[in-house]
């Protein structure tokens, strides 16, 4: 039959020559190969003493960001949660009463803010939404659990830790 | 005049006949699609409603079949009567879009961008607007005005801020009730829609002012920060109310009723005004006789993550031998929870 593509290539099986019955310089070849990467750089990391540095665009875990004075950057406009394709992020929002305007910078904020971590899928889309810089996905890995309900996180996980703003 | 002549105008190019006295706007509005000028400050519930906004700017590029000239400059088509053989540019002219990117742009300058905050953001006509025909960005560089909230009796609340002085709640204020409490307070740059002294609405009709508000100016305090618009579910309802026609839109959070609305046909504008115990007090399922999912545009943010289930969920038989047999199996599931 004509091929198709006309790169069918048909091998004639010769006998092996002397040398090649010899078998030796094959192995020896073979040999010199593998002592070659001996002197090779080494690609792999000894992972628990050395630990390979995360991308420049790595996409870990969440944080909730706070600006320039502390304050929690999040209004809970919903927009996240709209974009997640997972359907991951929930939210309850509230309104900013008298005297927490050092916590929350818009007058409403989100009371309660939920990712499930086992949903997410690490896409950034959220990131992207948001509004109001408020969240980052510049963690590392979502660590493991024992229970599913430990992969939904709160508010208390997210929200980057306060220092001390002056 | 007899009263079965019809004008015939064409809007961009189509046809339609319409009885004299119609504004180009409900000529273009018989057509539908695209070709429909968007409209901020026109109400056709309203009377004398429209003008001010100048979103609806056309281009007449013939003024009639007895005398064929251009008028001269665009003009606002909620308000200008077609005549016959009148021929209107809209979408097809390109100085009617440059005007109107530029009437976009006026109103956005004082208006505060605070959709992440607003109750409206989702279901905004200036959002829509702003994303059709507005820059991306803006070119304003100076303070933009600021007011206090005002509570406008304790269900309505107005954000003066986030008014674009459509004064459809004045009219909604004049005609639905019989005392107007509310108006446009200072001209200009300072005026703004006021109660005089802060003075409460108590019509059993005011809450509708939130319904005609396009903008976020004018919210319902009980939905305050409930929720947002497109995580909410609309469903059409009705209930036997001695006041109004009881036609609503119970907008559901799981089995919640987070907010009561009328229903809004395509343009935004409500088919029947709703009394303010349908839209405030009744929030409970009991109260209503529900007719059915509402139909939201595929391309509303609304219809967003609502998915239909077609089929009810299938029932399943207990099977008390199974269970028996995984009982450990449940057991350890239940741990993990």
């Amino acid at each position: 039959m004509q091929s198709l593509s006309n790169r069918k290539k048909v091998l004639e099986q010769k006998p092996m020559n002397f040398w090649e019955r010899m078998y030796l310089p094959a192995i020896g070849r073979g040999l010199a190969i593998t002592i070659r990467h001996f002197f090779k750089p080494k690609v792999t990391y000894k992972y628990p003493e050395e630990q390979r540095p995360y991308s420049k665009n790595f996409r870990g875990m969440h944080s909730l960001k706070r600006d320039e004075e502390g304050r929690e950057r999040c209004t809970a406009c919903g927009l996240c949660a709209l974009s997640c394709p997972a359907e991951a992020i929930t939210m309850i929002s509230a309104e900013r009463q008298k005297g927490e305007e050092n916590l929350y910078r818009e007058e409403k904020y989100a009371a309660v803010y939920e990712i499930n971590m086992l949903r997410c899928i690490f896409c950034g889309l959220c990131e992207e939404a948001c509004p109001k810089e408020a969240i980052f996905l510049d963690g590392s890995h979502v660590p493991p659990e024992q229970l599913r309900k430990d992969f939904i996180y709160g508010k208390d996980k997210l929200v980057e830790p306060r220092f001390d703003y002056k | 005049m007899a009263e079965d002549v019809k004008f015939k105008v064409s809007i961009d190019g189509i046809p339609v006949e319409v009885a004299p006295g119609t504004t180009i706007l409900n000529a273009a509005r018989r057509i539908g699609g695209d070709i429909v000028p968007p409209a901020m400050c026109y109400y056709s519930k309203l009377q004398g409603s429209g003008g001010k906004c100048r979103t609806c700017l056309v281009k007449v590029t013939k003024g009639s079949e007895k005398d064929p000239r251009p008028m001269p400059k665009l003009v606002a088509s909620c308000r200008t009567t077609v005549m016959d053989g009148m021929e209107v540019q809209n979408i097809t002219s390109p100085e009617v879009i440059e005007a109107r990117k530029g009437v976009v742009e006026m109103l956005l300058i004082n208006h505060p961008l605070d959709c992440p905050i607003c109750d409206q953001a989702g279901e905004c006509h200036l959002q829509d607007l702003g994303y059709e025909h507005g820059l991306a960005d803006t070119r304003y560089e100076f303070e933009r005005r600021t007011f206090d909230r005002i509570d406008i009796g304790d269900k309505v609340q107005l954000h003066m801020t986030r008014c674009i002085l459509c004064y459809r709640c004045v009219f909604v204020a004049d005609q639905l009730t019989t005392k107007r409490v509310h108006g446009v307070l200072g001209r200009g740059d300072a005026a703004e829609i006021s109660t005089y002294i802060e003075k409460a609405i108590d019509n059993e009709f005011s809450g509708n002012v939130i319904d005609v508000c396009p903008v976020g100016a004018l919210t319902d305090k009980t939905f305050r920060f409930k929720n947002r618009v497109w995580f909410t579910k609309p469903v059409e309802a009705h209930r036997d109310c001695p006041s109004c026609s009881g036609k609503v839109t119970l907008w559901y959070k799981g089995d919640e009723v987070l907010r009561v609305t009328a229903r809004k046909d395509e343009y935004g504008e409500v088919e029947d005004f709703i009394c303010n115990t349908c839209r405030f007090d009744k929030k409970a399922t009991s109260d209503w006789v529900i007719e059915g999912p509402r139909q939201v545009k595929r391309t509303s943010v609304i219809s967003l993550n609502h998915y239909e289930n077609p089929n009810p969920p299938a029932v399943i038989k207990k099977n008390l031998a199974l269970q028996e047999a995984n009982k450990e199996q449940f057991e350890r599931m239940k741990q993990l929870l």
